[in-house]
C-alpha cells in the first residue's frame, strides 16, 4: 500500500480558539431539541414516528398501515373461495421447515363430504411460534397455496402452549385467500 | 447554642439534602437522558408511570416516565452487589462513599434563599452561614478526588486505574484554575461569606447582569457612578466566569473532560469494576457535584436566590429593609430555578461538545486557564485601582506593567510548546 502523506491542515485563528465551534456546536444540537419538542424531528413524517424524535412509541402507534406487500409474519393457513381448507396435508411445509415448527396429523375428509373421494385434510395442523423463525419456506413448498404468512407480527403468550397455534387458530388467523392455485394455473 | 438553634439546623440539614438536593440528583439524572434523548432525535424514558392496574384502574399513569428515577434507585439496591476477589476490600467499601459525601458537605455554605421568619424565629435558609464560602467548598470539594482515586486503586485492575490516575491529575490541575478564576470576584466583593456576597447582588445588581441597577455595577464607588467605564469591569467578570465554568466542569468529570470514565479507553473508568448500588453512589456523586457546581456558579455570578431586576426590594422587603416573612421560600424557588438552567446547561454542552484528549486537557488546564485567570487577576486589580491612583498612573504605569504580564504569559505559553517538527521520509 502507497504511503499516503497527510498534511496537517492549517487552522485560522478563530479555528484555534476553538470556542466558535462550540458555540455552533451549541446552535447545532438546540436546533435539533426545539424541532424534536416541536414534534417536526427529521425523519419524522417519512417514519410516521411521534415527532420526538423519529422514535416509534410503538403500542400507541403502530406500523401496520405501511407494512409491504411481502411482509413475512405469522404463518396461517388459508381457505379458497368456497370456503374449503386448501391444505391437503401433504406434510411438504412440515418437511422443509428448518426449526421444526410445524407438526401436522394427516386426516381424511368426512364421508359426507363430497370431495372426500379426491382430496385429503389434516386432522391436526399445528404452528410452534416459539420455534417459528419466519423464513415463509413453507409458504415457498406449498403446492395448494394453502400456508401464507401473514402480517399480523404481534404473537404474544403467557405459556408455552398459547404460543403454539393449533388447526382452528391458524384458520381464523388465514381467513379465505381468493385466486387459482399455481399448480393448476398456467402462469405458474 | 440553644436548642432551637440545633433543631433548626437539623431541620435545615435534613430539608436541603434529602428534600432538595437528593430530588434533583434523581431528576437530573432523568432530564439527562430525556434531553440527550431530544437533542439526538430520539423519545428517551418515557413509561415508567405508577402501575395503576395493579390497583384495579383501568390505565397505568405515564407522568412522561417521571418516575423512571425511582425504578432506577429500587434496581441499584436490588441488584447483586458484586465484590470482585481481587479488591482491596476496605478501600473498595470506603471510594463510593468518599465520592458521594463531599458533594452533599459542600451544600453546607450554598445560600438558598434569604430568610424566612417562623414563629418569630428569622430563620437563615443556609445550612452553615461561615465566612469562608469558596474556601470552605474548594477544600472540601477536592476531596472527592480521593474516592476517584481509592476506588481506581481498591479495585486492582489496570483501567481502573488509570482511570483513577486521570482523574487525580485533572482535579489537581484545574483546582487551580478554580482558585484563581475566583479571586477577582473576591477582590470585586471585599469578602468570601457567600450570604453576604449574594445579599450584595441582590442590592446592588448580579455580577453578570448590572443591567437595572442605578450605578451600573456591583462596586459602588463615585468613579463608577459618573462615567461608563463600569462596564470594563464586565471584562475580567466574563474571563473569570469562562474559566470558572469550565474548570467546574473539568471538576466534576463532566463530558467534555470526563476522561477518567472515557469507554473507549479504559472500558467503564474507575467504576470498571462496582455493581449496583455502589456504583449508584458514584454516580450520584457526580451528579451532586454538578448540582453543587451550578449552585456555586449562580451563585457568584447570577446573583444566587435574588430575584433581580429591583424585584426584591419592590416585592419582598418591608418599608424598614427587613424581608418578609416568606421571602425565602420565593427566592428558594429563583434559586432552584437558576440551578436547574444551569443544570440543562451542562447536559447540553455534554451532548455537544466531544471529549478532549488527554494531553490536550493538560495543556489547556496549564498553559491556558492557568495563565488566563492569572493575568486576569492584575486586569481586575488594576481596573479596580484605577479610580483611586487617577488616570495618569493607570496610563503610566498600570497598563505598561499589565502589558508586560501578559507578555510574560504568553511567553510562557509559547516556550511550553515544544515545537513540533515531524518528518516523514
Amino acid at each position: 500500500m502507497a504511503i499516503v502523506k497527510v498534511k496537517r491542515p492549517k487552522l485560522s485563528w478563530h479555528e484555534h480558539l476553538y470556542l466558535p465551534a462550540i458555540l455552533k456546536g451549541l446552535g447545532i444540537t438546540l436546533k435539533h431539541a426545539i424541532a424534536a419538542l416541536r414534534g417536526k424531528a427529521p425523519g419524522a413524517e417519512e417514519l410516521a414516528s411521534s415527532g420526538l424524535g423519529v422514535t416509534m412509541q410503538y403500542p400507541e402507534q403502530k406500523w401496520d398501515a405501511r407494512l409491504p406487500e411481502y411482509y413475512r409474519g405469522v404463518p396461517a393457513l388459508v381457505t379458497d373461495e368456497q370456503g374449503r381448507e386448501r391444505c391437503v396435508s401433504c406434510q411438504l411445509c412440515e418437511f422443509i421447515c428448518p426449526p421444526k415448527a410445524i407438526t401436522i396429523l394427516p386426516g381424511e375428509l368426512q364421508s359426507d363430504n363430497p370431495w372426500s373421494k379426491v382430496e385429503k385434510a389434516p386432522r391436526e395442523f399445528e404452528i410452534n411460534m416459539i420455534r417459528c423463525i419466519y423464513c415463509g419456506m413453507c409458504e415457498e413448498v406449498c403446492p395448494e397455496q394453502a400456508i401464507f404468512l401473514r402480517q399480523d407480527y404481534a404473537m404474544t403468550g403467557g405459556t408455552r402452549d398459547e404460543m403454539v397455534n393449533t388447526k382452528g387458530r391458524l384458520y381464523k388467523i388465514g381467513g379465505m385467500r381468493e385466486g387459482l392455485v399455481n399448480k393448476w394455473n398456467k402462469l405458474k | 447554642m440553644d436548642a432551637v438553634f440545633i433543631i433548626v439546623s437539623a431541620l435545615k440539614v435534613f430539608g436541603f439534602t434529602f428534600l432538595v438536593i437528593l430530588p434533583l440528583v434523581a431528576y437530573s439524572t432523568y432530564a439527562e437522558r430525556r434531553v440527550c434523548a431530544i437533542i439526538q432525535d430520539r423519545v428517551g424514558p418515557n413509561r415508567v408511570g405508577l402501575p395503576a392496574t395493579l390497583l384495579g384502574f383501568k390505565k397505568d399513569l405515564k407522568f412522561f416516565g417521571l418516575v423512571q428515577p425511582l425504578a432506577d434507585g429500587l434496581k441499584g439496591l436490588f441488584k447483586e452487589d458484586l465484590t470482585p476477589a481481587h479488591v482491596r476490600k476496605a478501600f473498595y467499601w470506603m471510594a463510593p462513599a468518599f465520592t458521594a459525601a463531599p458533594a452533599f458537605i459542600t451544600l453546607c455554605v450554598i445560600p438558598f434563599g434569604s430568610a424566612v421568619t417562623l414563629f418569630g424565629h428569622e430563620i437563615q435558609m443556609v445550612i452553615a452561614d461561615i465566612g469562608v464560602g469558596p474556601l470552605f467548598i474548594f477544600a472540601i470539594a477536592s476531596l472527592s478526588v480521593y474516592g476517584i482515586t481509592l476506588a481506581g486503586w481498591a479495585s486492582n485492575s489496570k483501567y481502573p486505574f488509570l482511570g483513577g490516575v486521570r482523574s487525580c491529575a485533572q482535579m489537581i490541575s484545574y483546582e487551580i484554575s478554580l482558585g484563581l478564576s475566583l479571586i477577582p470576584i473576591l477582590l470585586f466583593f471585599g469578602k468570601l461569606n457567600l450570604t453576604d456576597i449574594v445579599t450584595h447582588q441582590a442590592t446592588n445588581g448580579w455580577l453578570l447582569l448590572p443591567l437595572w441597577n442605578e450605578n451600573g455595577t456591583v462596586i459602588h464607588e463615585g468613579y463608577w457612578q459618573s462615567s461608563g467605564y463600569q462596564w470594563l469591569l464586565l471584562l475580567p467578570m466574563g474571563i473569570s466566569f469562562f474559566v470558572f465554568t469550565t474548570s467546574i466542569f473539568a471538576e466534576t468529570n463532566r463530558m467534555p473532560f470526563d476522561l477518567p470514565e472515557c469507554e473507549t479507553e479504559l472500558v467503564g473508568g474507575y467504576h470498571t469494576e462496582y455493581s449496583s448500588m455502589k456504583f449508584a453512589l458514584f454516580f450520584m456523586g457526580e451528579y451532586a457535584a454538578m448540582i453543587v457546581g451550578s449552585a456555586l456558579i449562580v451563585t457568584i455570578f447570577f446573583g444566587g436566590w435574588s430575584l433581580g431586576f429591583g424585584l426584591d426590594t419592590a416585592l419582598l422587603q418591608t418599608g424598614d429593609g427587613d424581608w418578609k416573612w416568606y421571602a425565602g421560600f420565593i427566592h428558594l424557588g429563583a434559586f432552584l430555578g437558576k440551578t436547574i438552567a444551569f443544570i440543562l446547561f451542562f447536559i447540553w454542552v455534554r451532548w455537544t461538545v466531544p471529549r478532549f484528549r488527554y494531553d490536550q486537557l493538560m495543556k489547556l488546564g496549564w498553559v491556558v486557564f492557568f495563565e488566563l485567570a492569572l493575568f486576569n487577576i492584575f486586569l481586575a486589580a488594576l481596573i479596580i485601582a484605577a479610580p483611586h491612583i487617577g488616570i495618569l498612573n493607570t496610563l503610566l504605569f498600570g497598563f505598561p506593567s499589565l502589558t508586560i504580564i501578559a507578555a510574560l504569559m504568553f511567553f510562557i505559553t509559547k516556550a511550553n510548546e515544544e515545537k513540533r517538527r515531524i518528518k516523514i521520509t
